[in-house]
Parts: structure tokens; C-alpha cells; sequence
């Protein structure tokens, strides 16, 4: 079974149609490289599937049982196991590096704080962040500061993580220490959907890389074949550009 | 003028009229208090149902929005009297400290409801986005997320809006209460020059609301100063 399945999925900005019937399978431990030019609808998938812009058509599977987004509960239940990381991180300003990432486990799941505590210190340590607990968002850099949502994100236990152009705010310094924590996720077999202008990262990590353009998925293959070999003229075109840089 | 105050002083400066100002001081700072106090609850209530957004609330979220629209744009002084006439029409007999309370909370409530609800606002829509993908309730991301962020904008207007506030309690006199003014046009009335009358409620007037806008400064600077609410 897969483990998301998207159906015919469509979205709408008021009168714009943004998402025109994706059809997109990812399965377990998938890692889904979403590339096209702006205002191809990458970003809205996610945030489609996130429940943050309900559908107006299509379907949405995780582990093959539909996915109601009209329904609060239903949409609760799904956050539950797919989180997100922000391009803007979004990360709470009132809140301290440690409390950002422990507060959703403490106060909404309601597990234990001290033993959140701990796994939050952990993952910290682990993204090189481990000196920077009682810091607040605005005295750390992007890099670090997208570090911790993905942290945030990670302290969620999520099956499914959703980066949205995780480095795209971010000066080409800083870029690597975000990817090198994506790369440790991608080997320990998270599933993801990466919305990203890093195409050299994408075809490095991705197992597949979905081109779009339009609101529509153009063409689905393997990185090399996308990169490399691309069927559609539209993505010729698209990855020509990109590569002359 | 000030030979005159002297000239007053003796006759001026007895017990009783010591115990008739500081009843009033009281009256004025309790409707103050309770405006502040309850306005700021139920301000805070009629913010938070207006950014509700489940179609359920709906009735809740227009009721909320007619009653900060009416009473932010109806005069004080024509609230008080509709409570007035309103509390009259009941038939019961409700003191008057009643029903200036009511009318003082429920403009306060509409003022500061605005007030709140500009705070919440100006807290980025992408804190809202992210306490939604990790689950946290409405009042969970308000109690959470949004208010600790959202103080900094709501303090200054709303301290602003104290200070105008005991002050336009004085109008509760006009249906009879005896606050800090009915006391001054009593004095007046009983032969003691305006000036003098006036003179001692312009400082207990002073006296209240000056520590007020003080201690609204102390938490501005408290909150500038602080890690915590830094946006």
C-alpha cells in the first residue's frame, strides 16, 4: 500500500486555480523532490495536504483510507503524522529554541515533559544546536533557526515530512547545514516531499523527482532521468535554464 | 482664588466631607476597576470569537461584531441611559452602582475588544499557520502563541484607554451616582466656591488614574526589555 496517494487533486485561490488534478503516489520512506518554476503549485500541494488550503477536488489517501479535509477531526488526526517545515520557519517568537520544539508534544500531545525534554536536547545536538536551547528565533541565524523547525517538526514524530523550500531563505552559507540534516533524514528512511530550487540537493536525496508547472505535474521519473534525460519539452526546457547557472 | 480656598479651608475640611469624597473616590474607582477588569475579560472574549472560523460560530462571530460596532460608536452617556431605562423597565429595584457598572462594562468591553483584536492581527498570519499544522486548539495557539506576542501592541492603547476610561465614568453622575463628580457639583451646590470643590476632585481624579498610566509604563518597559516578547 501507499502510503500517501493523491488523486485528481485540485486547489483554488479564490477564483485562481492553483492545483489542476495532481495525481501523485509516494510510498513509504519515498522521498518526493517537488521542482518547477514559481507559481507552479509545489508549495500549495503541501499545503494542500497539510489541510491548510481545503481541496475542492480529488483525493487524498494516507495508508489508503481517504482523507476528509471538511472534517476538523479528520484533518487533526492526519496532522498528527505528517508535519511541515515552513520556508519562513515559522518558528514562535515568543518561545525559546527548547520551548518551540517541546511545546506542541507537552502542551497538545500531552506526553511527559521531561522525557520530550530529552528528545528535544537530543535532536538539537544532533543538528549542531545543542549550545543554543534558551535562545529566542531572533537571535539565531536562518540556518539555525530553520534547524529548529525541523527539529520542531521531528519532536512531532511525524511518518511524513512536508519541506517547504526549507533553504530558500536562506544566504548560500547556511544552505548546507540545513541539507546535511535533510540527507540524515532521507537515510533513516523518513518519508518526505521536498518543494526545493536546490536541484543538485534534489537529485543527490530524492528518489523521485516530480516536475510541475501550471498547476499540473508534467513529468514523474527517477533524478537522472529528470535531470538528465527529460521526456517533456516543458521540463527540457525548465532544466536547461536551471543547469546554465 | 487661593485667599478664598483659604478663607474656605476650616468649613471645608470636615469629617464628613472627608468621608464623603473618599466614598466617591471608591465609587469612581470601583467603576473604573470593574470596567477595566471585566472590559479586559470580556473584550478579550468577543476578540477571540471573532477569529473563530468554524461555520458553527457563526451566529456567535456576528453577535460579537454587532456588539463592539454598536457599542464602540454609541456615546457613553446614551449607554448609560439605555441601561438605565432598560434595568428600570425590568421593575425591579437595581441599584444605580449596578447599573452604571453594566453600562461602563460593556463600553469597555467593545472598546477594548478592538483594541485586542488589532494585537491578535498584528501577530504574522505564519504563528497562526504553524500552531494549526501542530494541532494547538484556538485557545491553545491564542493562550500560547498569540497573546504572549500580541501584549506589546495591546498595552500601550489599552493603558490609553484606562486613563480615558475614569474619566468618563464621571458621567455615571448623571443618572445619580455618587461618584467624584456628583460629589464636586454637591460641594459646589452646598457653598463652596467651584474652585475649591473642583479643585480637591481634579487630584483624586489625579491621584487614580496618574499610578494607573504609570504602572501601564512599567509593563511596556517590562515587556520591551523582555526576551520573551521580543517579535
Amino acid at each position: 500500500m501507499h502510503h500517501l496517494d493523491i488523486t485528481g487533486l485540485e486547489a483554488r485561490y479564490g477564483e485562481h486555480t492553483v492545483l489542476s488534478g495532481i495525481d501523485l503516489t509516494v510510498g513509504r520512506a519515498d522521498v518526493i523532490g517537488l521542482i518547477g518554476p514559481s507559481g507552479s503549485g509545489k508549495s500549495t500541494i503541501l499545503r494542500v495536504l497539510m489541510g491548510l488550503l481545503p481541496p475542492v477536488g480529488g483525493t487524498v489517501k494516507l495508508d489508503g483510507t481517504a482523507v476528509n479535509y471538511a472534517d476538523a477531526a479528520q484533518v487533526r488526526r492526519l496532522r498528527e503524522r505528517i508535519a511541515i517545515v515552513f520556508q519562513q520557519y515559522n518558528l514562535f517568537q515568543n518561545m525559546s529554541v527548547l520551548e518551540n520544539v517541546c511545546v506542541a508534544p507537552v502542551k497538545i500531545k500531552k506526553r511527559p515533559r521531561r522525557e520530550v525534554e530529552e528528545e528535544a536536547r537530543a535532536l538539537l545536538a544532533k543538528v549542531g544546536l545543542g549550545d543554543k536551547l534558551k535562545r529566542y528565533p531572533d537571535e539565531l541565524s536562518g540556518g539555525q533557526q530553520q534547524r529548529v523547525a525541523i527539529v520542531r517538526a521531528l519532536a512531532l514524530h511525524p511518518e511524513i515530512l512536508l519541506l517547504d523550500e526549507v533553504t530558500a531563505a536562506l544566504d548560500p552559507e547556511l544552505v548546507s547545514e540545513v541539507l546535511d540534516t535533510i540527507r540524515l533524514l532521507a537515510k533513516e528512511g523518513m518519508t518526505m516531499l521536498i518543494v526545493s530550487h536546490e536541484m543538485a540537493f534534489i537529485r543527490e536525496v530524492a528518489s523521485r523527482v516530480v516536475f510541475m508547472a501550471g498547476g499540473r505535474i508534467v513529468e514523474t521519473g527517477a533524478p537522472a532521468q529528470i535531470f538528465d534525460a527529460p521526456v517533456e519539452a516543458r521540463t527540457q526546457d525548465f532544466v536547461s535554464k536551471i543547469l546554465r547557472h | 482664588m487661593w485667599s478664598q480656598i483659604v478663607e474656605e479651608w476650616p468649613r471645608f475640611a470636615t469629617y464628613y466631607n472627608f468621608i464623603f469624597i473618599a466614598k466617591a473616590a471608591g465609587m469612581t474607582l470601583g467603576l473604573s476597576a470593574l470596567g477595566c477588569i471585566l472590559g479586559t475579560l470580556i473584550g478579550l472574549a468577543l476578540a477571540v470569537t471573532r477569529v473563530t472560523r468554524s461555520p458553527w460560530l457563526r451566529p456567535l462571530r456576528i453577535l460579537a461584531l454587532l456588539f463592539t460596532e454598536v457599542f464602540r460608536r454609541v456615546p457613553f452617556l446614551v449607554t448609560l441611559m439605555l441601561c438605565f431605562f432598560a434595568f428600570q423597565a425590568t421593575g425591579f429595584d437595581i441599584p444605580l452602582f449596578v447599573v452604571a457598572a453594566v453600562s461602563v462594562t460593556v463600553i469597555a468591553g467593545a472598546f477594548l475588544a478592538e483594541i485586542i483584536r488589532g494585537g491578535f492581527r498584528s501577530v504574522h498570519q505564519n504563528q497562526w499557520e504553524a500552531a494549526a499544522t501542530m494541532n494547538f486548539s484556538l485557545l491553545d495557539t491564542i493562550r500560547l502563541v498569540i497573546l504572549p506576542q500580541a501584549w506589546r501592541i495591546v498595552l500601550p492603547p489599552a493603558f490609553g484607554y484606562f486613563v480615558m476610561f475614569i474619566k468618563d465614568t464621571a458621567l455615571a453622575s448623571q443618572i445619580g451616582v455618587i461618584e467624584l463628580t456628583y460629589v464636586g457639583k454637591v460641594l459646589n451646590n452646598k457653598g463652596f466656591s467651584a474652585a475649591l470643590s473642583f479643585g480637591v476632585i481634579l487630584i483624586v481624579y489625579f491621584a487614580i488614574s496618574y499610578p494607573l498610566a504609570r504602572l501601564g509604563t512599567l509593563l511596556e518597559a517590562r515587556l520591551a526589555s523582555s526576551r520573551h516578547h521580543r517579535a
